[in-house]
Protein backbone atom coordinates (compact mmCIF):
# COMPACT_ATOMS: atom_id res chain seq x y z
CA UNK A 1 0.00 0.00 0.00
CA UNK A 2 1.30 3.36 -1.04
CA UNK A 3 2.33 5.88 1.57
CA UNK A 4 3.10 8.63 -0.95
CA UNK A 5 0.85 11.64 -1.07
CA UNK A 6 -0.18 13.38 -4.26
CA UNK A 7 0.78 17.02 -4.71
CA UNK A 8 -2.65 18.42 -5.58
CA UNK A 9 -1.41 21.77 -6.85
CA UNK A 10 1.27 20.23 -9.08
CA UNK A 11 -1.11 17.62 -10.52
CA UNK A 12 -3.70 20.22 -11.40
CA UNK A 13 -1.12 22.55 -12.92
CA UNK A 14 0.36 19.72 -14.98
CA UNK A 15 -3.09 18.59 -16.14
CA UNK A 16 -3.90 22.16 -17.14
CA UNK A 17 -0.65 22.39 -19.13
CA UNK A 18 -1.89 19.69 -21.54
CA UNK A 19 -4.78 21.96 -22.48
CA UNK A 20 -2.58 24.67 -23.91
CA UNK A 21 -1.24 22.62 -26.84
CA UNK A 22 -2.41 23.75 -30.23
CA UNK A 23 -3.42 20.78 -32.38
CA UNK A 24 -4.40 21.83 -35.89
CA UNK A 25 -5.10 20.54 -39.38
CA UNK A 26 -3.50 17.19 -40.20
CA UNK A 27 -2.49 16.36 -36.61
CA UNK A 28 -6.00 17.26 -35.50
CA UNK A 29 -7.47 14.98 -38.16
CA UNK A 30 -5.23 12.08 -37.11
CA UNK A 31 -6.01 12.73 -33.45
CA UNK A 32 -9.76 12.75 -34.09
CA UNK A 33 -9.58 9.45 -35.98
CA UNK A 34 -7.60 7.97 -33.10
CA UNK A 35 -10.16 9.24 -30.58
CA UNK A 36 -12.95 7.58 -32.58
CA UNK A 37 -11.13 4.26 -32.53
CA UNK A 38 -10.85 4.52 -28.72
CA UNK A 39 -14.46 5.31 -27.90
CA UNK A 40 -16.55 2.91 -25.82
CA UNK A 41 -19.89 4.10 -27.19
CA UNK A 42 -22.14 3.96 -24.21
CA UNK A 43 -25.80 3.87 -23.32
CA UNK A 44 -26.61 3.19 -19.68
CA UNK A 45 -30.07 4.49 -19.04
CA UNK A 46 -33.27 3.17 -17.57
CA UNK A 47 -34.97 3.94 -20.85
CA UNK A 48 -32.61 1.84 -23.01
CA UNK A 49 -34.48 -0.36 -25.44
CA UNK A 50 -33.69 -2.79 -28.25
CA UNK A 51 -34.16 0.02 -30.75
CA UNK A 52 -31.68 2.22 -28.90
CA UNK A 53 -29.11 -0.58 -28.76
CA UNK A 54 -29.63 -1.28 -32.47
CA UNK A 55 -28.99 2.32 -33.48
CA UNK A 56 -26.01 2.51 -31.12
CA UNK A 57 -24.44 -0.61 -32.66
CA UNK A 58 -25.05 0.72 -36.16
CA UNK A 59 -23.31 3.94 -35.23
CA UNK A 60 -20.47 2.03 -33.56
CA UNK A 61 -19.68 0.09 -36.74
CA UNK A 62 -20.14 3.00 -39.16
CA UNK A 63 -19.93 6.27 -37.19
CA UNK A 64 -20.80 8.42 -40.21
CA UNK A 65 -21.87 7.20 -43.65
CA UNK A 66 -20.65 10.48 -45.17
CA UNK A 67 -17.16 9.90 -43.72
CA UNK A 68 -16.41 6.29 -44.69
CA UNK A 69 -12.72 6.60 -43.77
CA UNK A 70 -13.59 7.06 -40.09
CA UNK A 71 -12.85 3.83 -38.20
CA UNK A 72 -15.38 1.97 -36.10
CA UNK A 73 -15.33 2.63 -32.35
CA UNK A 74 -13.57 0.29 -29.90
CA UNK A 75 -16.61 -1.08 -28.12
CA UNK A 76 -20.26 -0.65 -27.30
CA UNK A 77 -20.99 -0.42 -23.57
CA UNK A 78 -24.44 -1.54 -22.39
CA UNK A 79 -26.29 -3.12 -19.47
CA UNK A 80 -26.08 -6.93 -19.29
CA UNK A 81 -29.59 -7.50 -20.64
CA UNK A 82 -28.59 -5.95 -23.99
CA UNK A 83 -25.32 -7.86 -24.40
CA UNK A 84 -26.81 -10.72 -26.40
CA UNK A 85 -28.45 -8.36 -28.90
CA UNK A 86 -25.31 -6.23 -29.23
CA UNK A 87 -23.19 -9.36 -29.70
CA UNK A 88 -25.42 -10.48 -32.55
CA UNK A 89 -25.48 -7.05 -34.24
CA UNK A 90 -21.73 -6.49 -33.95
CA UNK A 91 -20.69 -9.99 -35.04
CA UNK A 92 -17.71 -9.86 -37.38
CA UNK A 93 -17.30 -6.09 -37.11
CA UNK A 94 -14.38 -6.06 -34.71
CA UNK A 95 -16.32 -3.82 -32.32
CA UNK A 96 -16.20 -5.31 -28.83
CA UNK A 97 -19.15 -5.67 -26.48
CA UNK A 98 -18.55 -4.24 -23.04
CA UNK A 99 -21.07 -4.65 -20.26
CA UNK A 100 -21.34 -2.96 -16.92
CA UNK A 101 -21.97 -5.59 -14.25
CA UNK A 102 -21.77 -6.05 -10.45
CA UNK A 103 -24.83 -3.92 -9.63
CA UNK A 104 -23.81 -0.86 -11.62
CA UNK A 105 -23.69 2.02 -10.69
CA UNK A 106 -23.85 1.76 -6.88
CA UNK A 107 -22.46 -1.76 -6.38
CA UNK A 108 -24.57 -2.00 -3.24
CA UNK A 109 -25.50 -5.68 -3.32
CA UNK A 110 -23.73 -8.71 -1.85
CA UNK A 111 -20.88 -10.38 -3.68
CA UNK A 112 -22.91 -13.47 -4.66
CA UNK A 113 -25.42 -11.30 -6.55
CA UNK A 114 -22.58 -9.39 -8.22
CA UNK A 115 -21.05 -12.64 -9.39
CA UNK A 116 -24.38 -13.77 -10.87
CA UNK A 117 -24.59 -10.44 -12.70
CA UNK A 118 -21.04 -10.77 -14.05
CA UNK A 119 -21.42 -14.42 -15.10
CA UNK A 120 -24.68 -13.63 -16.90
CA UNK A 121 -22.98 -10.86 -18.89
CA UNK A 122 -20.03 -13.10 -19.79
CA UNK A 123 -22.39 -15.93 -20.72
CA UNK A 124 -24.34 -13.58 -22.99
CA UNK A 125 -21.14 -12.83 -24.86
CA UNK A 126 -19.56 -9.75 -23.29
CA UNK A 127 -15.90 -9.30 -24.23
CA UNK A 128 -15.28 -6.81 -21.47
CA UNK A 129 -16.76 -6.35 -18.01
CA UNK A 130 -16.91 -2.91 -16.39
CA UNK A 131 -17.36 -3.53 -12.65
CA UNK A 132 -17.89 -0.97 -9.93
CA UNK A 133 -15.59 -0.92 -6.92
CA UNK A 134 -17.19 -1.20 -3.45
CA UNK A 135 -16.65 2.45 -2.46
CA UNK A 136 -18.40 2.07 0.90
CA UNK A 137 -15.89 -0.58 1.99
CA UNK A 138 -12.97 1.34 0.50
CA UNK A 139 -13.79 4.59 2.31
CA UNK A 140 -14.23 2.75 5.61
CA UNK A 141 -10.77 1.24 5.22
CA UNK A 142 -11.86 -2.34 4.49
CA UNK A 143 -9.35 -2.71 1.67
CA UNK A 144 -9.34 -6.50 1.99
CA UNK A 145 -13.08 -6.63 1.28
CA UNK A 146 -12.64 -4.44 -1.83
CA UNK A 147 -9.70 -6.48 -3.02
CA UNK A 148 -11.41 -9.83 -2.45
CA UNK A 149 -14.44 -8.67 -4.43
CA UNK A 150 -12.34 -7.61 -7.40
CA UNK A 151 -10.43 -10.92 -7.33
CA UNK A 152 -13.68 -12.90 -7.23
CA UNK A 153 -15.16 -10.92 -10.11
CA UNK A 154 -11.95 -11.26 -12.12
CA UNK A 155 -12.28 -15.01 -11.73
CA UNK A 156 -15.95 -14.89 -12.76
CA UNK A 157 -14.90 -13.04 -15.93
CA UNK A 158 -13.15 -16.20 -17.02
CA UNK A 159 -10.45 -14.53 -19.08
CA UNK A 160 -12.57 -11.69 -20.41
CA UNK A 161 -11.22 -8.17 -19.97
CA UNK A 162 -11.98 -6.58 -16.59
CA UNK A 163 -12.27 -2.82 -16.13
CA UNK A 164 -12.59 -1.61 -12.55
CA UNK A 165 -14.57 1.60 -12.06
CA UNK A 166 -13.18 3.52 -9.08
CA UNK A 167 -15.87 6.23 -9.13
CA UNK A 168 -13.32 8.92 -8.35
CA UNK A 169 -16.07 11.47 -7.75
CA UNK A 170 -16.79 9.65 -4.49
CA UNK A 171 -13.21 9.06 -3.39
CA UNK A 172 -12.64 12.56 -1.98
CA UNK A 173 -8.83 12.80 -2.37
CA UNK A 174 -6.15 12.07 -4.96
CA UNK A 175 -4.41 9.90 -2.36
CA UNK A 176 -7.50 7.71 -2.30
CA UNK A 177 -7.46 7.58 -6.08
CA UNK A 178 -3.87 6.30 -6.04
CA UNK A 179 -4.69 3.77 -3.32
CA UNK A 180 -7.79 2.53 -5.14
CA UNK A 181 -5.90 2.29 -8.44
CA UNK A 182 -3.09 0.25 -6.87
CA UNK A 183 -5.59 -1.96 -5.12
CA UNK A 184 -7.54 -2.62 -8.33
CA UNK A 185 -4.37 -3.34 -10.30
CA UNK A 186 -3.06 -5.72 -7.63
CA UNK A 187 -6.40 -7.54 -7.58
CA UNK A 188 -6.28 -8.24 -11.31
CA UNK A 189 -7.82 -5.27 -13.16
CA UNK A 190 -6.90 -5.10 -16.86
CA UNK A 191 -8.16 -1.53 -17.05
CA UNK A 192 -8.88 1.07 -14.41
CA UNK A 193 -11.75 3.44 -15.13
CA UNK A 194 -12.61 6.73 -13.49
CA UNK A 195 -16.37 6.84 -13.25
CA UNK A 196 -19.79 5.43 -13.84
CA UNK A 197 -20.95 8.70 -15.38
CA UNK A 198 -23.74 8.79 -12.78
CA UNK A 199 -21.79 10.81 -10.19
CA UNK A 200 -20.40 14.33 -10.52
CA UNK A 201 -17.59 15.10 -10.98
CA UNK A 202 -16.92 12.24 -13.41
CA UNK A 203 -13.66 12.06 -15.38
CA UNK A 204 -11.41 15.10 -15.00
CA UNK A 205 -7.93 15.60 -16.39
CA UNK A 206 -6.19 15.76 -12.99
CA UNK A 207 -7.81 12.59 -11.69
CA UNK A 208 -6.99 10.80 -14.95
CA UNK A 209 -3.40 12.01 -14.68
CA UNK A 210 -3.13 10.59 -11.16
CA UNK A 211 -4.36 7.22 -12.43
CA UNK A 212 -2.01 7.32 -15.44
CA UNK A 213 0.91 8.00 -13.10
CA UNK A 214 -0.11 5.02 -10.98
CA UNK A 215 -0.17 2.86 -14.12
CA UNK A 216 3.28 4.18 -14.99
CA UNK A 217 4.72 3.35 -11.56
CA UNK A 218 3.23 -0.13 -11.82
CA UNK A 219 4.76 -0.58 -15.28
CA UNK A 220 8.18 0.62 -14.14
CA UNK A 221 8.07 -1.75 -11.17
CA UNK A 222 6.71 -4.85 -12.91
CA UNK A 223 6.81 -4.35 -16.68
CA UNK A 224 3.06 -5.05 -16.84
CA UNK A 225 0.84 -2.69 -18.85
CA UNK A 226 -2.56 -1.67 -17.47
CA UNK A 227 -5.23 0.11 -19.52
CA UNK A 228 -6.97 3.38 -18.66
CA UNK A 229 -10.52 4.53 -19.33
CA UNK A 230 -11.72 7.98 -18.35
CA UNK A 231 -15.52 8.03 -18.55
CA UNK A 232 -18.26 10.55 -18.11
CA UNK A 233 -18.12 14.26 -18.85
CA UNK A 234 -15.81 14.15 -21.88
CA UNK A 235 -18.15 15.43 -24.56
CA UNK A 236 -15.98 17.68 -26.71
CA UNK A 237 -13.45 16.59 -29.32
CA UNK A 238 -11.01 19.21 -28.09
CA UNK A 239 -11.04 17.77 -24.57
CA UNK A 240 -10.45 14.28 -25.95
CA UNK A 241 -7.38 15.52 -27.87
CA UNK A 242 -6.03 17.00 -24.64
CA UNK A 243 -6.43 13.59 -23.00
CA UNK A 244 -4.41 12.01 -25.82
CA UNK A 245 -1.61 14.51 -25.28
CA UNK A 246 -1.67 13.62 -21.58
CA UNK A 247 -1.48 9.88 -22.28
CA UNK A 248 1.38 10.34 -24.73
CA UNK A 249 3.38 12.51 -22.37
CA UNK A 250 2.72 10.35 -19.32
CA UNK A 251 2.82 6.78 -20.61
CA UNK A 252 4.19 7.14 -24.13
CA UNK A 253 3.14 5.93 -27.57
CA UNK A 254 2.63 2.33 -26.44
CA UNK A 255 -0.59 3.33 -24.70
CA UNK A 256 -1.98 5.25 -27.67
CA UNK A 257 -4.23 2.48 -28.93
CA UNK A 258 -7.67 1.17 -28.14
CA UNK A 259 -6.00 -1.80 -26.52
CA UNK A 260 -4.74 0.39 -23.67
CA UNK A 261 -6.78 3.55 -23.68
CA UNK A 262 -10.52 4.14 -24.02
CA UNK A 263 -12.97 6.98 -23.70
CA UNK A 264 -16.29 6.08 -22.06
CA UNK A 265 -18.67 8.48 -23.76
CA UNK A 266 -21.98 8.93 -25.51
CA UNK A 267 -22.00 12.44 -26.98
CA UNK A 268 -18.23 12.74 -27.62
CA UNK A 269 -18.43 10.77 -30.88
CA UNK A 270 -20.81 13.25 -32.50
CA UNK A 271 -18.62 16.21 -31.62
CA UNK A 272 -15.61 14.39 -33.12
CA UNK A 273 -17.60 13.73 -36.30
CA UNK A 274 -18.68 17.38 -36.51
CA UNK A 275 -15.04 18.44 -36.21
CA UNK A 276 -14.08 16.01 -38.99
CA UNK A 277 -16.88 17.40 -41.17
CA UNK A 278 -15.53 20.88 -40.45
CA UNK A 279 -12.02 19.82 -41.55
CA UNK A 280 -13.43 18.25 -44.72
CA UNK A 281 -15.73 21.09 -45.80
CA UNK A 282 -14.05 24.12 -44.26
CA UNK A 283 -17.45 25.26 -43.02
CA UNK A 284 -18.87 25.36 -39.53
CA UNK A 285 -21.28 22.50 -38.96
CA UNK A 286 -24.79 22.09 -37.61
CA UNK A 287 -26.32 19.60 -35.18
CA UNK A 288 -28.23 17.98 -38.05
CA UNK A 289 -25.00 17.04 -39.87
CA UNK A 290 -24.69 13.92 -37.69
CA UNK A 291 -27.17 11.29 -36.55
CA UNK A 292 -28.50 11.20 -33.01
CA UNK A 293 -27.75 8.42 -30.50
CA UNK B 1 -5.93 70.23 -1.80
CA UNK B 2 -5.08 68.38 -4.98
CA UNK B 3 -3.75 70.46 -7.81
CA UNK B 4 -3.75 67.81 -10.52
CA UNK B 5 -6.83 67.35 -12.69
CA UNK B 6 -8.66 64.06 -12.34
CA UNK B 7 -7.98 61.50 -15.06
CA UNK B 8 -11.16 60.19 -16.69
CA UNK B 9 -11.72 56.43 -16.69
CA UNK B 10 -11.97 55.22 -20.26
CA UNK B 11 -14.27 52.32 -21.11
CA UNK B 12 -12.86 49.09 -22.55
CA UNK B 13 -15.23 48.12 -25.33
CA UNK B 14 -15.74 44.38 -25.72
CA UNK B 15 -17.95 41.93 -27.56
CA UNK B 16 -21.30 40.79 -26.19
CA UNK B 17 -21.67 37.01 -26.45
CA UNK B 18 -23.87 34.68 -24.44
CA UNK B 19 -24.85 37.40 -21.98
CA UNK B 20 -21.24 38.23 -21.13
CA UNK B 21 -18.65 40.70 -22.38
CA UNK B 22 -15.67 38.69 -23.64
CA UNK B 23 -12.66 40.12 -25.44
CA UNK B 24 -12.13 38.76 -28.93
CA UNK B 25 -10.27 35.44 -28.83
CA UNK B 26 -7.98 36.88 -31.52
CA UNK B 27 -6.71 39.60 -29.19
CA UNK B 28 -6.99 42.17 -32.00
CA UNK B 29 -8.42 45.65 -31.73
CA UNK B 30 -9.59 48.36 -34.13
CA UNK B 31 -9.03 52.03 -33.51
CA UNK B 32 -12.07 54.32 -33.54
CA UNK B 33 -11.50 57.95 -34.46
CA UNK B 34 -13.85 60.90 -34.14
CA UNK B 35 -15.00 63.08 -37.04
CA UNK B 36 -11.81 65.14 -36.72
CA UNK B 37 -9.59 62.09 -36.97
CA UNK B 38 -8.62 62.04 -33.29
CA UNK B 39 -8.30 58.62 -31.60
CA UNK B 40 -11.37 58.05 -29.46
CA UNK B 41 -11.29 54.41 -28.39
CA UNK B 42 -10.45 50.86 -29.38
CA UNK B 43 -13.01 48.14 -30.05
CA UNK B 44 -12.58 44.40 -30.52
CA UNK B 45 -11.68 43.21 -33.99
CA UNK B 46 -13.85 40.09 -33.88
CA UNK B 47 -12.67 36.92 -35.61
CA UNK B 48 -14.40 33.95 -37.19
CA UNK B 49 -13.94 32.03 -33.94
CA UNK B 50 -15.82 34.75 -32.06
CA UNK B 51 -18.55 34.32 -34.64
CA UNK B 52 -18.48 30.55 -34.12
CA UNK B 53 -18.80 30.97 -30.34
CA UNK B 54 -21.65 33.43 -30.81
CA UNK B 55 -23.54 30.98 -33.03
CA UNK B 56 -23.10 28.24 -30.41
CA UNK B 57 -24.55 30.60 -27.79
CA UNK B 58 -27.40 31.63 -30.08
CA UNK B 59 -28.23 28.02 -30.95
CA UNK B 60 -28.42 26.94 -27.34
CA UNK B 61 -30.58 29.95 -26.44
CA UNK B 62 -32.95 29.46 -29.40
CA UNK B 63 -35.39 26.83 -28.08
CA UNK B 64 -35.88 28.65 -24.77
CA UNK B 65 -36.45 32.04 -26.40
CA UNK B 66 -38.94 30.65 -28.94
CA UNK B 67 -40.80 28.91 -26.12
CA UNK B 68 -41.26 32.08 -24.09
CA UNK B 69 -44.73 33.55 -24.32
CA UNK B 70 -45.11 36.24 -26.95
CA UNK B 71 -46.25 38.54 -24.19
CA UNK B 72 -42.97 38.01 -22.34
CA UNK B 73 -40.99 38.85 -25.47
CA UNK B 74 -43.05 42.04 -25.68
CA UNK B 75 -42.05 42.90 -22.13
CA UNK B 76 -38.37 42.28 -22.81
CA UNK B 77 -38.29 44.33 -26.02
CA UNK B 78 -40.02 47.16 -24.20
CA UNK B 79 -37.47 46.84 -21.42
CA UNK B 80 -34.73 47.24 -24.04
CA UNK B 81 -36.40 50.49 -25.11
CA UNK B 82 -36.45 51.63 -21.47
CA UNK B 83 -32.76 50.87 -21.06
CA UNK B 84 -31.88 52.58 -24.33
CA UNK B 85 -33.80 55.64 -23.16
CA UNK B 86 -31.69 55.64 -19.99
CA UNK B 87 -28.53 55.58 -22.07
CA UNK B 88 -29.79 58.07 -24.67
CA UNK B 89 -27.32 60.72 -23.62
CA UNK B 90 -24.31 58.40 -23.90
CA UNK B 91 -25.41 57.13 -27.31
CA UNK B 92 -26.07 60.67 -28.56
CA UNK B 93 -22.63 61.83 -27.44
CA UNK B 94 -20.84 58.87 -29.04
CA UNK B 95 -22.79 59.11 -32.29
CA UNK B 96 -22.38 62.88 -32.52
CA UNK B 97 -18.62 62.62 -32.15
CA UNK B 98 -18.15 59.85 -34.71
CA UNK B 99 -20.89 60.23 -37.34
CA UNK B 100 -21.06 63.37 -39.51
CA UNK B 101 -24.17 65.41 -38.82
CA UNK B 102 -23.54 66.48 -35.28
CA UNK B 103 -25.65 66.47 -32.19
CA UNK B 104 -29.07 67.05 -33.71
CA UNK B 105 -28.71 64.17 -36.15
CA UNK B 106 -27.45 61.88 -33.37
CA UNK B 107 -30.33 62.75 -31.02
CA UNK B 108 -32.81 62.07 -33.80
CA UNK B 109 -31.22 58.67 -34.51
CA UNK B 110 -31.32 57.62 -30.85
CA UNK B 111 -34.97 58.68 -30.49
CA UNK B 112 -35.92 56.74 -33.61
CA UNK B 113 -34.09 53.65 -32.33
CA UNK B 114 -36.03 53.78 -29.06
CA UNK B 115 -39.33 54.14 -30.95
CA UNK B 116 -38.43 51.20 -33.17
CA UNK B 117 -37.92 48.95 -30.17
CA UNK B 118 -41.27 50.05 -28.76
CA UNK B 119 -42.95 49.36 -32.10
CA UNK B 120 -41.62 45.79 -32.29
CA UNK B 121 -42.29 45.25 -28.59
CA UNK B 122 -45.90 45.86 -29.58
CA UNK B 123 -45.69 43.46 -32.52
CA UNK B 124 -44.22 40.54 -30.54
CA UNK B 125 -47.64 39.29 -29.40
CA UNK B 126 -49.56 40.57 -32.43
CA UNK B 127 -47.66 39.72 -35.60
CA UNK B 128 -48.97 36.16 -35.36
CA UNK B 129 -52.49 37.43 -36.07
CA UNK B 130 -51.27 39.39 -39.10
CA UNK B 131 -48.94 36.80 -40.67
CA UNK B 132 -50.92 33.72 -39.64
CA UNK B 133 -54.33 32.79 -40.95
CA UNK B 134 -57.43 30.69 -40.53
CA UNK B 135 -57.63 29.12 -43.99
CA UNK B 136 -60.84 28.39 -45.87
CA UNK B 137 -60.78 24.84 -47.20
CA UNK B 138 -63.47 22.85 -49.04
CA UNK B 139 -63.20 19.78 -46.84
CA UNK B 140 -64.10 18.85 -43.27
CA UNK B 141 -60.94 20.34 -41.79
CA UNK B 142 -60.13 23.19 -39.53
CA UNK B 143 -57.10 24.61 -41.33
CA UNK B 144 -54.81 27.24 -39.92
CA UNK B 145 -51.36 28.69 -40.50
CA UNK B 146 -49.09 29.87 -37.71
CA UNK B 147 -45.77 31.72 -37.90
CA UNK B 148 -42.94 30.04 -35.98
CA UNK B 149 -39.39 31.20 -35.31
CA UNK B 150 -36.77 30.36 -37.91
CA UNK B 151 -33.95 29.73 -35.39
CA UNK B 152 -30.55 31.43 -35.45
CA UNK B 153 -30.32 34.55 -37.62
CA UNK B 154 -27.09 36.37 -38.47
CA UNK B 155 -27.45 40.10 -38.96
CA UNK B 156 -25.15 42.40 -40.90
CA UNK B 157 -25.91 45.91 -39.72
CA UNK B 158 -25.41 48.86 -42.11
CA UNK B 159 -22.45 51.18 -41.76
CA UNK B 160 -24.55 54.36 -41.64
CA UNK B 161 -27.12 54.97 -38.87
CA UNK B 162 -25.01 52.69 -36.63
CA UNK B 163 -27.60 52.50 -33.84
CA UNK B 164 -30.87 52.81 -35.74
CA UNK B 165 -29.71 50.37 -38.40
CA UNK B 166 -28.72 47.83 -35.74
CA UNK B 167 -32.02 48.14 -33.88
CA UNK B 168 -34.08 48.11 -37.09
CA UNK B 169 -32.62 44.78 -38.17
CA UNK B 170 -32.43 43.23 -34.70
CA UNK B 171 -35.92 43.98 -33.40
CA UNK B 172 -37.95 42.04 -36.03
CA UNK B 173 -35.64 39.05 -35.68
CA UNK B 174 -35.81 38.61 -31.90
CA UNK B 175 -39.44 39.75 -31.78
CA UNK B 176 -40.38 36.57 -33.68
CA UNK B 177 -38.54 34.30 -31.24
CA UNK B 178 -35.27 33.97 -33.16
CA UNK B 179 -31.85 34.42 -31.62
CA UNK B 180 -29.38 36.77 -33.28
CA UNK B 181 -25.68 37.09 -34.00
CA UNK B 182 -25.10 40.63 -35.18
CA UNK B 183 -22.09 42.18 -36.86
CA UNK B 184 -22.31 45.89 -36.14
CA UNK B 185 -21.49 48.88 -38.29
CA UNK B 186 -17.95 48.52 -39.59
CA UNK B 187 -17.40 52.26 -39.98
CA UNK B 188 -18.87 53.27 -36.60
CA UNK B 189 -18.64 50.30 -34.21
CA UNK B 190 -19.08 52.12 -30.88
CA UNK B 191 -22.88 52.00 -30.86
CA UNK B 192 -22.73 48.21 -31.27
CA UNK B 193 -20.22 47.88 -28.45
CA UNK B 194 -22.40 49.92 -26.09
CA UNK B 195 -25.66 48.25 -27.14
CA UNK B 196 -24.53 45.09 -25.33
CA UNK B 197 -25.03 47.01 -22.07
CA UNK B 198 -28.65 47.67 -23.07
CA UNK B 199 -29.24 43.96 -23.68
CA UNK B 200 -27.40 42.90 -20.53
CA UNK B 201 -29.64 45.04 -18.32
CA UNK B 202 -32.93 44.45 -20.12
CA UNK B 203 -33.61 40.82 -19.08
CA UNK B 204 -32.64 39.58 -22.54
CA UNK B 205 -31.71 35.93 -21.85
CA UNK B 206 -28.05 35.03 -22.44
CA UNK B 207 -27.36 34.08 -26.06
CA UNK B 208 -30.50 35.67 -27.54
CA UNK B 209 -28.59 38.74 -28.71
CA UNK B 210 -24.88 38.44 -29.54
CA UNK B 211 -23.00 41.49 -30.79
CA UNK B 212 -19.72 41.48 -32.69
CA UNK B 213 -17.57 44.30 -33.97
CA UNK B 214 -15.19 43.60 -36.81
CA UNK B 215 -14.71 43.57 -40.54
CA UNK B 216 -17.13 42.33 -43.16
CA UNK B 217 -14.61 40.80 -45.60
CA UNK B 218 -13.48 38.45 -42.83
CA UNK B 219 -16.85 37.42 -41.47
CA UNK B 220 -19.47 37.52 -44.20
CA UNK B 221 -18.41 34.32 -45.97
CA UNK B 222 -18.09 32.45 -42.67
CA UNK B 223 -21.54 33.62 -41.61
CA UNK B 224 -23.08 32.64 -44.94
CA UNK B 225 -21.40 29.23 -44.99
CA UNK B 226 -22.15 28.35 -41.36
CA UNK B 227 -24.52 25.40 -41.49
CA UNK B 228 -25.99 26.08 -38.06
CA UNK B 229 -27.32 29.50 -39.10
CA UNK B 230 -30.91 29.50 -40.40
CA UNK B 231 -31.22 32.98 -41.83
CA UNK B 232 -29.34 36.15 -42.68
CA UNK B 233 -30.57 39.71 -42.51
CA UNK B 234 -28.37 42.40 -44.01
CA UNK B 235 -28.56 46.02 -45.08
CA UNK B 236 -26.19 48.46 -46.71
CA UNK B 237 -24.37 45.77 -48.69
CA UNK B 238 -22.44 46.15 -51.91
CA UNK B 239 -23.27 43.88 -54.81
CA UNK B 240 -20.16 41.81 -54.11
CA UNK B 241 -21.11 41.39 -50.44
CA UNK B 242 -24.59 40.34 -51.41
CA UNK B 243 -23.16 37.70 -53.73
CA UNK B 244 -20.94 36.34 -50.96
CA UNK B 245 -23.96 36.00 -48.65
CA UNK B 246 -26.16 34.34 -51.26
CA UNK B 247 -23.53 31.91 -52.53
CA UNK B 248 -22.58 30.72 -49.05
CA UNK B 249 -26.21 30.46 -47.98
CA UNK B 250 -27.08 28.19 -50.89
CA UNK B 251 -25.27 25.30 -49.20
CA UNK B 252 -27.82 24.79 -46.43
CA UNK B 253 -30.65 26.85 -47.96
CA UNK B 254 -30.64 29.52 -45.31
CA UNK B 255 -32.88 32.44 -46.04
CA UNK B 256 -31.08 35.64 -47.03
CA UNK B 257 -32.75 39.03 -46.80
CA UNK B 258 -30.73 42.00 -48.00
CA UNK B 259 -32.58 45.27 -47.59
CA UNK B 260 -31.86 48.43 -49.54
CA UNK B 261 -32.52 51.20 -47.07
CA UNK B 262 -30.71 54.51 -47.29
CA UNK B 263 -30.53 57.74 -45.34
CA UNK B 264 -34.01 59.10 -44.61
CA UNK B 265 -35.62 55.73 -45.34
CA UNK B 266 -34.40 54.48 -41.93
CA UNK B 267 -36.72 57.05 -40.35
CA UNK B 268 -39.78 56.14 -42.43
CA UNK B 269 -42.03 54.81 -39.67
CA UNK B 270 -44.82 53.38 -41.80
CA UNK B 271 -42.39 51.19 -43.68
CA UNK B 272 -39.90 50.47 -40.94
CA UNK B 273 -42.50 49.58 -38.28
CA UNK B 274 -44.45 47.24 -40.55
CA UNK B 275 -44.97 43.66 -39.33
CA UNK B 276 -43.97 42.43 -42.79
CA UNK B 277 -40.36 43.08 -41.78
CA UNK B 278 -40.79 40.10 -39.44
CA UNK B 279 -42.02 37.82 -42.23
CA UNK B 280 -38.62 36.72 -43.64
CA UNK B 281 -37.64 35.40 -40.19
CA UNK B 282 -40.54 33.03 -39.53
CA UNK B 283 -41.49 29.62 -40.83
CA UNK B 284 -45.13 29.22 -41.73
CA UNK B 285 -46.67 26.03 -40.35
CA UNK B 286 -50.05 24.94 -41.70
CA UNK B 287 -52.11 22.50 -39.68
CA UNK B 288 -55.02 20.42 -40.98
CA UNK B 289 -57.27 19.39 -38.12
CA UNK B 290 -60.26 17.12 -38.84
CA UNK B 291 -63.56 18.73 -37.91
CA UNK B 292 -67.22 17.80 -38.13
CA UNK B 293 -66.65 14.06 -38.47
Amino acid sequence: MSIRTVDKVAVEARAASFQTRSIKNESKRQGLLMVTSMVDLTTLEGKDSAAKVRSLCQKAMLPDAALPHVPSVAAVCVYPRWVELARELLAGSGVKVASVASAFPSGQVDLATKLVDVRAAVQAGADEIDMVMHRGAFLSGQYEVVSAEIRAIKEACGGQHLKVILETGELETYDNVVRASELAIAAGADFIKTSTGKVQPAATMPVTLVMLETIRSHFLATGQMIGMKPAGGISRAKDALHYLVMVKETLGDAWLSAKWFRFGASSLLNDVLLQLHRLESGQYTAYYDVTES
Amino acid sequence: MSTSARLGVLKTYKLFVNGAFPRTESGRTLAVVDTKGKLLAHVCHGSRKDLRNAVVAARSAAPGWAKRSAYNRTQILYRMAEMLEGKAEEFTRVLASTVPGGNRRAAKEVAAAIDRLVAFAGWADKFGQVLGNNNQVAAPFYNFTVAEALGVVCIVAPSEEPLLGLVSLLAPVICAGNTAVLLGSEAHPLATAIFGEVCATADVPAGVVNLLTGKRPELLAVMAGHRDVDGISAAGCSKAERTILELGAAENLKRVTVEKINGPAWYHETKMHAPYRIQPFVEMKTIWHPSGV
